[in-house]
């Protein structure tokens, strides 16, 4: 959505008092911190269980998919609420979803491989599930480099838009990765991660499919 | 292989870990509150909390193919299990296994054997003497544990079963009650777990019928009251909370094997040069330490059992 896309012709504004407004991101920030908090305390408190490194790169991959979902399911919401300053909140969900993909991969770099680039170069091409988890997290670099509202002036909405639909692609490759990694025993994991992914595309290609066809006012720039 | 017994060594399973303690004291004053409430009308509740007490198994010796390495804590040993009857997680068995009924527990020895018989789980413990063994453990999932165990030899048993000329291997079926273990509702695999051996895997002296850990009887998420230790292959080959081995003439099919082929195979020997399809095996991660180590052929038993194997390929028999 381009920081300066007009409100919906006709509709009332939707604004809040921006008092309100930065005191609910503030929360959101505070909220979306906290499984990085609670690891924090665990990492230093040997709180993390038996397996306290393959606790930590599970929970981190666990929550980068959270926020991943979380951000795709701020523009359904809203535009079923007509709750118009959700949108607000989009850009810290995402770069919340980098924050922890970032935790993710520095936790396969150093548990997994400590640091040896030969061997992550090896992991990356003979392992399927690594490889899609690779490109997934290279696919969400350029979306937190161009999350500020200068690169979005600067790539122009359009532009903006398009690349960071990709966040669908980065969504189905992060499925498959989490597929790929577990055991049978452990399916209903990824299964329901998948269902829900599933639920918030389907909803942006039906509102497509429904735009194209639809009343001209329904036709609005959404992702 | 540790030294020969000069003089009397302390074993690392003699020294009460301080978890073990503390869940001893813990038992002692929970036990105080519950004949408190016991006295005041009201035990019900109370008694829900208390940890199943947990009873000291006798040894009568040490055996020489116990490992010196230091042993993994009874917390993490208790704590960190891979038992799906009970549930997914690491922490399933932990959390949901005290639902299992280890008394009365019989088991049923049949198949390839002249005579099947019934026995319960008091006269299997008479059997043979009870020993400890110290035995490396490593999961098909890249991580490792050293346990004291406590059991006999699994050729004990099969001594007595009295087999047939046509026994050339032995299964093992865990218990698959949807009662006491809520996932074998979900048919995840295809329950009751079956596990097996080749018969002379079997007899081998380091195959173990486990009935305890650190010096106790076996915890129910560990696969009480009688599981199978096979040190050299991956944890999953040896089979929790056992109720029939069955001794057949035709490789069994086992649970894993059936539930994905290609990832896991019949023998499921230790090797860090055979991959698994989606990881490598060449590493693990010791409970406990924070960097990887090598694993080791045959988990470090190739001298014992490697001739076992003689002129296989360990690629194709994975």
């Amino acid at each position: 959505m381009p920081p300066n896309a007009p409100s919906r012709p006709g509709g009332q504004p939707t604004t809040r008092p921006q008092t309100a407004l930065t005191a609910i991101r503030a929360l959101v920030f505070v909220l979306s911190l906290l499984p990085f908090l609670h690891l924090l305390r665990g990492a230093l408190t040997d709180g993390l269980g038996a397996n306290p490194l393959e606790y930590l790169t599970q929970q981190t991959g666990t929550w980068t998919f959270n926020f991943l979902l979380l951000t795709l399911t701020i523009t359904p919401l809203r535009q079923m609420s007509g709750v118009h300053w959700l949108i607000r909140l989009r850009r810290m969900l995402g770069l919340f979803c980098f924050f922890y993909a970032v935790l993710h991969f520095a936790a396969w770099v150093w548990f997994e491989h400590f640091f040896l680039l030969e061997a992550m170069a090896r992991d990356i091409l003979k392992r399927p599930f690594i490889t899609v988890g690779f490109v997934a997290f290279a696919l969400l670099v350029p979306l937190a480099a161009t999350s500020s509202q200068y690169a979005q002036r600067r790539l122009g909405g359009r532009r903006w838009q398009t690349l960071h639909r990709s966040i669908y692609l980065i969504g189905i490759l992060a499925c498959v990765h989490y597929f790929w990694l577990v055991k049978i025993t452990a399916i209903v994991y990824p299964l329901t991660y998948a269902i829900l992914l599933a639920v918030l595309l389907g909803w942006r290609a039906r509102d497509r499919i429904a735009r194209y066809h639809g009343p001209p006012h329904q036709r609005m720039m959404g992702k | 292989m540790p030294p020969p017994l000069a003089f009397p060594r302390i074993t690392p399973s003699e020294i009460t870990p301080p978890a073990v303690f503390a869940a001893r004291r813990a038992f002692i004053r929970s036990t105080g509150a519950l004949i408190l409430a016991g006295g005041l009308g009201s035990a019900g509740t109370v008694a829900f909390a208390t940890p199943t007490p947990r009873e000291r198994l006798a040894v009568s010796r040490r055996s020489p193919l116990s490992t010196s390495e230091a042993t993994t804590p009874y917390r993490d040993v208790t704590r960190y299990n891979n038992f799906y009857e009970f549930g997914p997680d690491k922490d399933s068995p932990a959390k949901h296994a005290h639902r299992l009924r280890t008394r009365p527990w019989s088991l049923r020895i049949e198949g390839e054997v002249r005579r099947p018989q019934t026995i319960s789980i008091e006269d299997l413990l008479a059997w043979a003497p009870l020993e400890e063994r110290i035995y490396r453990l490593r999961c098909v999932e890249g991580w490792s544990m050293v346990i004291p165990w406590i059991g006999f030899p699994l050729a004990e048993l099969i001594r007595r079963a009295d087999i047939t000329g046509n026994a050339k291997y032995v299964e093992f079926h865990s218990l698959a009650d949807p009662e006491q273990m809520p996932h074998v509702r979900t048919p995840l695999l295809d329950w009751p777990y079956v596990e097996g051996l080749r018969l002379d895997e079997a007899m081998h002296p380091l195959t173990l019928l486990a009935v305890g850990l650190y010096g106790e009887v076996l915890p129910n998420q560990n696969g009480a009251p009688v599981r199978l230790v096979v040190p050299w292959k991956y944890g999953f080959k040896s089979a929790k909370s056992i109720v029939r081995v069955r001794f057949v003439e035709r490789q069994p099919k086992t649970a894993w094997v059936k539930a994905a082929p290609e990832e896991y195979g019949f023998y499921s020997n230790v090797n860090p040069a055979v991959d698994h399809p989606r990881w490598s095996q060449a590493q693990e991660r010791r409970i406990g330490e924070f960097r990887k180590r090598p694993t080791l052929p045959f988990n470090g038993y190739a001298e014992q059992v490697a001739q076992l194997y003689a002129g296989m390929d360990l690629r194709r028999n994975f």
